[in-house]
């Protein structure tokens, strides 16, 4: 027998420190005092990312979420929850939630997922879920109700910009190509995800590929186009797998190929495969790329919407922004327009990783602050650390520091501070992180991935790089952050696409909100966040070691030295400085500095 | 199926949204659903959904259906696991291994109680009605 209700106690480490665990031994003791233990099951959660309101008590089915709950609260809730069913009005986390029964579920939660939305729902290899869920029904829409100038005014005035990080407004780019007569013209989706650590369009597309070749033929509709191609990185073999069968039944069905449900549009879509150059993500490098040429990228004007596969005015839209589209025809702009900021409409999907305790896929509004995204949904800094910087937009992009913590989010407020929304990786930094490094990090990354087409970027980036590479070794002077800052303007003037203008972003960032850090590096030799090996050292505290041979037995390179019960010795020159002899001492007699 | 016309479309779309509001809302059936994007299948959904055949077929439970869907995000809990029995409130369970899956089938399948240690929130509301 199923019991009536279920009461769900966060036992997450954040929630467990405060006072989790007396809470779930008080509940569990009124359950039975108050003689109503069959009514309700007592089940231990994990972390439900609020961790600053915690402990976090839930209670299904009718979903009342409350916070701040003590030990001394557990009566007041098995007697009023449990035996009588009222709801305890003042540990609610909103008193709006009054009154509601299931229906009400999630509005305590930051996120809102449109572009998400099948994901973790449907099966994402049958069409007939997605279909269930309102899928094809936009595009039914836009043949049959809608006029292609109908779909171009929707997506103007529901304000939607591309989501692969340069938020072009995507109503403007269909209309320019609608605008060129051409025989031919071709609608491509952008899946070349490649910043380090972003997974926001293999998940969609492994998750919910129906939604993008949905969008992809309602632009081709819009704009006069009948072949679509979605140009994907080889590395992604599920999410191609999943493509190719979402495909094969589309077209079973009639809702690719010819006389789309009896109408007069053809439309079909073939896969595109890259091999994980991060420049073909760059738009006429990808094109290039479909072409079968060499990526690397040609200057603008003239744009792909006018003049771009095989010289044809083409569509081309990450895949975020296309997983959007159905949404904006079937609910429409109003609707969408009214969720984000002025600026920047509708919601962002960020793959949060790094330091975090809940990393993970997320989707929020525009306008949401970083504040909320590292705490109320990430669930905070990993290992009760302390939150140093978040680094958005990837290799292009810059850091968000802690003085920015409340800044709501969009496409402008964003570049305002230095960083960029680029595709979505954010990847939060703790203090264990050096600046320094990280930036190094991104720059090997852009100098290895730049094409070599264009002087600046492949010159640029190298001494940057290299300049760098010296200011982590302790070996950096003062004139080379000049250096570093008129090689970055000159990259940002003079690069001929979007990876190498916005490579320097990273120096730059680091630079102005770090600078502290750069000067540590090189006038003190110090890396203050011991990360830089070239400036650690690890030494033995002669009053502390008792000769127990734990480290010297740990030690890799056998350069830690010393008998049995006698002070030991570790051997700078050999030293690799792994730390593994840190973590192995059991009297704190190894020091890091 | 071959080609579809727009009512057929319609029609198909009217049973199959049917059948899936039926299995949320005391249907018959219990129903199983594994994360199996690229992540749930490297945190092992794999060895759970093997060890959830496994162990609803040694029970010789017939009425429960084992399905699979895209990503639902929560990452640092993956393999997640959502479970709908009839009568019961829907939970997401996350760091699904071999022996939890066992648990879930134990005691929430068969034993209509929540495991607990391992229920995590859904992430959003859905906007689809």
């Amino acid at each position: 027998m199923a019991y009536k209700n279920y009461i769900l106690v966060c036992a997450g480490t954040a929630c467990e420190s405060s006072k989790g665990i007396a809470l779930y031994n008080e509940l569990e003791k009124e359950l039975k005092a108050q003689g109503v233990e069959h009514e309700a099951q007592l089940v231990k959660t994990g972390c439900f990312g609020f961790c600053e309101q915690g402990p976090i008590v839930k209670i299904l089915p009718d979903e009342s979420f409350y916070v701040k709950v003590g030990p001394q609260h557990a009566k007041e809730i098995v007697a009023e929850h449990i035996d009588k069913g009222r709801q305890v009005e003042a540990l609610l986390y909103e008193k709006k939630q009054k009154g509601l029964s299931a229906s009400g579920i999630g509005f305590y939660q930051k996120q809102q997922r449109i572009v998400l939305r099948n994901c973790g729902v449907i099966n994402p290899e049958f069409i007939d879920e997605y279909i269930a869920r309102d899928g094809y029904a936009a595009l039914e829409k836009v043949l049959f109700e809608m006029t292609p100038d109908d779909v171009i005014e929707e997506l103007n005035k529901a304000g939607l910009r591309g989501r692969g990080g340069a938020g072009f407004p995507t109503g403007l780019k269909w209309k320019f190509t609608k605008n060129v007569a051409s025989e031919q013209k071709y609608i491509v989706c952008n899946a070349d995800e490649g910043d380090p650590g972003a997974y926001m369009d293999r998940s969609t597309a492994e998750g919910d590929p129906h939604s993008i070749l949905e969008a992809m033929a309602i632009a081709g509709r819009t704009v006069g186009a009948n072949q679509g191609y979605i140009y994907i990185r080889a590395e992604y073999p599920l999410a191609i797998k999943r493509l190719n069968n979402a495909i094969d039944q589309a077209r079973e069905y009639g809702l690719l190929g010819n006389n789309i449900l009896g109408s007069d549009f053809n439309f079909d879509i073939e896969l595109r495969f890259g091999a994980g150059a991060f420049v073909c993500g760059e738009e006429t490098a990808l094109l290039a790329s479909i072409e079968g040429k060499r990526g690397m990228p040609i200057p603008r004007p003239p744009f792909p919407a006018v003049k771009g596969l095989w010289g044809k005015p083409t569509v081309i839209n990450n895949v975020e922004t296309w997983a959007n589209i159905p949404m904006i025809i079937l609910k429409g702009s109003t609707w969408f327009s009214s969720i984000g900021t002025a600026t920047s409409k509708g919601t962002k999907v960020f793959a949060l990783t790094g330091k975090i305790n809940n990393s993970g896929l997320i989707e929020v509004p525009m306008g949401t602050t970083l504040r909320e995204i590292i705490y109320d949904i990430g669930g905070g800094i990993a290992n009760g650390k302390k939150f140093k910087a978040a680094q958005t937009g990837g290799p292009s992009g810059g850091v968000i520091t802690e003085a920015f913590l409340d800044v709501p989010i969009d496409y402008e407020s964003l570049q305002s501070i230095g960083s960029m929304m680029g595709s979505g990786g954010m990847i939060v930094m703790d203090e264990d992180d050096c600046m320094i490094d990280v930036t190094k990090f991104y720059l090997e990354f852009t100098v290895d991935e730049s094409c070599g087409k264009c002087a600046p970027c492949r010159i640029g980036g190298r001494t940057n790089y290299n300049i760098l590479d010296k200011i982590s070794k302790g070996k950096g002077t003062l004139e080379d952050l000049e250096t570093l800052k008129v090689v970055g303007h000159a990259m940002r003037k003079a690069s001929l696409c979007g990876l190498g203008q916005t490579a320097p972003n990273p120096i730059m960032s680091t630079m102005k909100y770090f600078e502290n850090e750069y000067l540590a590096h090189i006038n003190d030799k110090k890396c203050p966040a011991g990360k830089c090996k070239d400036l650690l050292s690890y030494t033995i505290v002669a009053e502390k070691c008792v000769g127990c041979t734990a480290c010297a037995r740990v030690c890799p390179v056998g350069c830690i030295s010393g008998e049995v019960k006698a002070v030991h010795m570790i051997d700078q020159d050999q030293c690799i400085k792994c730390g593994q002899c840190l973590t192995k001492c059991k009297f704190d007699a190894i020091l890091k500095g | 199926m071959a080609k579809m016309t727009l009512e057929e479309l319609r029609s198909l779309r009217d049973t199959k949204k049917k059948e899936m509001t039926q299995r949320d809302s005391g249907g018959k059936s219990a129903q199983i659903i594994i994360g199996m994007g690229t992540c749930g299948i490297a945190a092992g959904a794999k060895e759970a959904f093997d060890a959830f055949l496994d162990e609803l077929n040694s029970h010789d439970v017939k009425d429960t259906r084992i399905t699979q869907t895209g990503c639902m995000g929560l990452c640092f809990s993956e393999p997640t696991v959502e479970v709908a029995v009839p009568g019961m409130p829907r939970v997401i369970y996350g760091n699904v291994d071999g022996k939890v899956a066992r648990r879930i089938v134990k005691e929430h399948i068969i034993g209509k109680a929540l495991v607990s240690d391992h229920i995590f929130d859904k992430p959003a509301a859905d906007i689809i009605k």
